[in-house]
């Protein structure tokens, strides 16, 4: 109904062109809203970016902290970040999924598996420095892990179980009820029904969720500073295998936090390329996530 | 469900009955974690409730904090609290109009490319770890608020607020868009037929059906904001005082606790007191947690 100039029916009374006015003004207000939110993201990335640039090289990556983490590169760091993602999605997915898989196909509703879905939602939003609590009093001292790379991952791990669960729950409540049926009336049990018909065609779906926790459980930076991640610990360059799992490691994000904060005199560079190496895993593992889903879209056979 | 799939056989499907064992094991699991994490907390923190020198009231009513004083030991954590509230609370009145007006520029007002691209940053958004925008706040925003408020400090409530506020903002997004959503088609189309522009549709039609579902959105994004720890830690400053303006430091009960749990000797009262401030945390984002599930639920079942 744009301005129709010569329209017979439709003449544009003040009223109306009032209206179109007010329409334009709002989504113009509503585009710069969302526009706000992603304009300051991209500036500051790029600004890190710049900033980070003098030490963004292979060499940054593989090298070790030297004079007291002043210089040099953050290898241990890297390292000890990939070793904690790992192992507690190693711990996580498995559990996760399975828990996924009982609550969306086993559980019938009642007060109890409602009282579960509850503490899904509400370990979802148990805040990460209470996780850190939690933690120190169950793995570090109460299981007698002490301060290692085990309590650290299990730490993560079930912070990121919450997450893990409601994905997957998603991935498998969308494949069609009738599918499980037609299972059913072969003679099927519910497992042999989930194993081959539910999992194969929710399994991208599920993974899209795992993966993205990667980048979760990298980020992270409160659960594992009080259960196993050391400012500092000195390490062969480009050693694939330095740390025991019940030793401590360093990780990228405590890393992070450390130069920009508590070390001075750091090469400015430093602290930018350790953010910026942090966000660019970030979008790395967004970009197979996305794709994976895309890949999965197209191929949806239903 | 109406149809199931056949009972298994007895004997033969051994292996199977052990898988779905497991399968109820991980299913439970989550409350097992809920307790546990409240249990663990709690458990540690319990000894000093009990100790004749601590009151619960001082705890959250007085702003003295001196737990390492020689002499007279106080641990309050109302000034936390407040430093809490009034950095929580900036952030929502930044995050809440422009996490709406970009819900609802995604759900009513833009075509189905921009949305696709808008949601992708919108989940990058919410990935980029907390430590980096600790960093963010740290390096670049406190740049900005000194060269443009004149502030001493960079690092103070107004730069935790709007690192906040952009942490928060993809949650509300989301859950706002799909409260959005959710508005049954038929109200839009009773008023498009009666001629309302998009504008008079969302504020007068979509706005109050949806009302509901944009509480939980705000309360979801409270609950991020209340449990946040190193953007917060870093952003902050760490002033333990009672906010009098946006352009003082303060410190919040999460910053607080990542801020002295290293310091503090294991069985301490020192210690047991931040495992208390843990408590108080779990229980707030448990309570906020819990209404917004409600309200959520409520929805859906309409």
């Amino acid at each position: 109904m744009n301005s129709a100039a010569g329209h017979v029916l439709f003449v544009e009374t003040p009223a109306v062109r009032r209206k179109l006015r007010q329409e334009a003004l709002a989504k113009w207000v509503f585009c710069a809203m969302a526009a706000a939110m992603v304009v300051p993201l991209l500036l500051i990335v790029g600004y890190l970016v710049v900033r980070a640039a003098p030490s963004l090289n292979l060499e940054f990556l593989l090298e070790v902290p030297k004079r007291g983490m002043t210089e040099g590169g953050i290898w241990p760091a890297l390292i000890g970040t990939i070793y904690l993602v790992f192992i507690s999605l190693a711990v996580s997915a498995p559990i996760g999924i399975l828990a996924a898989i009982y609550l969306n196909e086993y559980a019938r509703d009642n007060w109890f598996n409602r009282v579960i879905n509850l503490a899904v939602i509400n370990l979802a939003g148990v805040p990460s420095i209470v996780h850190a609590l939690f933690g120190l009093g169950a793995f570090v001292y109460a299981a007698k892990f002490g301060y290692s790379i085990i309590s650290a991952s299990l730490t993560l791990a079930i912070m990121t179980l919450p997450v893990i669960i409601a994905s997957t729950r998603e991935a498998l409540a969308s494949v069609p009820q009738s599918f499980r049926e037609a299972c059913w009336n072969v003679g099927a049990t519910r497992w042999q029904t989930i194993k081959s018909v539910v999992l194969p065609n929710s399994i991208s779906g599920i993974l899209t969720g795992v993966i993205l926790q990667v980048s979760r459980a990298a980020g992270e930076t409160a659960p594992v500073m009080f259960t196993g991640v050391v400012f500092f610990k000195s390490i062969e360059r480009g050693d694939l295998f330095p740390y025991y799992l019940n030793e401590q490691c360093m990780a990228l994000s405590m890393h992070l936090y450390t130069i920009s904060t508590q070390v001075p005199g750091v090469k400015e560079s430093i602290p930018y390329a350790t953010a910026v190496v942090l966000l660019a895993l970030v979008v790395m593992v967004n970009a197979a996530a996305i794709s994976l889903r895309v890949y999965l879209r197209s191929r949806q056979k239903w | 469900m109406q149809c199931g799939p056949p009972n298994a056989p007895c004997g033969r499907w051994g292996g199977e009955k052990i898988l779905e064992a497991l399968v109820y094991l991980c299913g439970f699991s989550a409350i097992i974690f809920v307790l546990g994490i409240f249990v663990f907390v709690f458990k540690e923190a319990l000894p000093v409730l009990t100790n004749e020198n601590f009151s619960l009231s001082q705890f959250l009513f007085s702003s003295d904090w001196y737990p390492t004083s020689e002499s007279n030991k106080r641990y309050g954590v109302f000034a936390m609290i407040a430093g809490t509230v009034s950095v929580t609370g900036l952030a929502m009145v930044i995050a809440v109009p422009f996490g709406l007006g970009a819900a609802i520029y995604l759900s009513e007002f833009c075509g189905q490319k921009t949305r696709e691209t808008l949601k992708i940053v919108i989940e990058f958004l919410a990935a980029v770890p907390s430590v980096v925008w600790g960093f963010i706040g740290l390096t670049v925003m406190s740049k900005l608020i000194v060269q443009y408020t004149g502030a001493p400090v960079g690092v103070n409530v107004l730069n935790g607020g709007i690192i906040l506020a952009l942490m928060s903002v993809p949650i509300i997004v989301s859950i706002s868009e799909d409260a959005l959503k959710a508005v049954p088609d038929s109200y839009r189309e009773a008023a498009i037929a009666l001629g309302v522009t998009r504008w008079q549709l969302v504020w007068r039609v979509l706005l109050p059906a949806a009302k509901q579902g944009l509480l939980a959105a705000v309360l979801l994004g409270v609950g991020r904001g209340v449990g946040e720890t190193m953007a917060v830690l870093m952003a902050t400053g760490h002033a333990v005082h009672i906010p009098h303006s946006v352009l003082d430091s303060v410190r919040t009960l999460t910053a607080n606790i990542a801020a002295e749990l290293g310091e503090a000797p294991a069985g301490s009262d020192h210690y047991r007191v931040l495992f208390l401030t843990g408590v108080l945390l779990f229980t707030i984002t448990f309570g906020v947690n819990l209404i917004a599930d409600t309200i959520v639920r409520g929805i859906r079942r309409k």
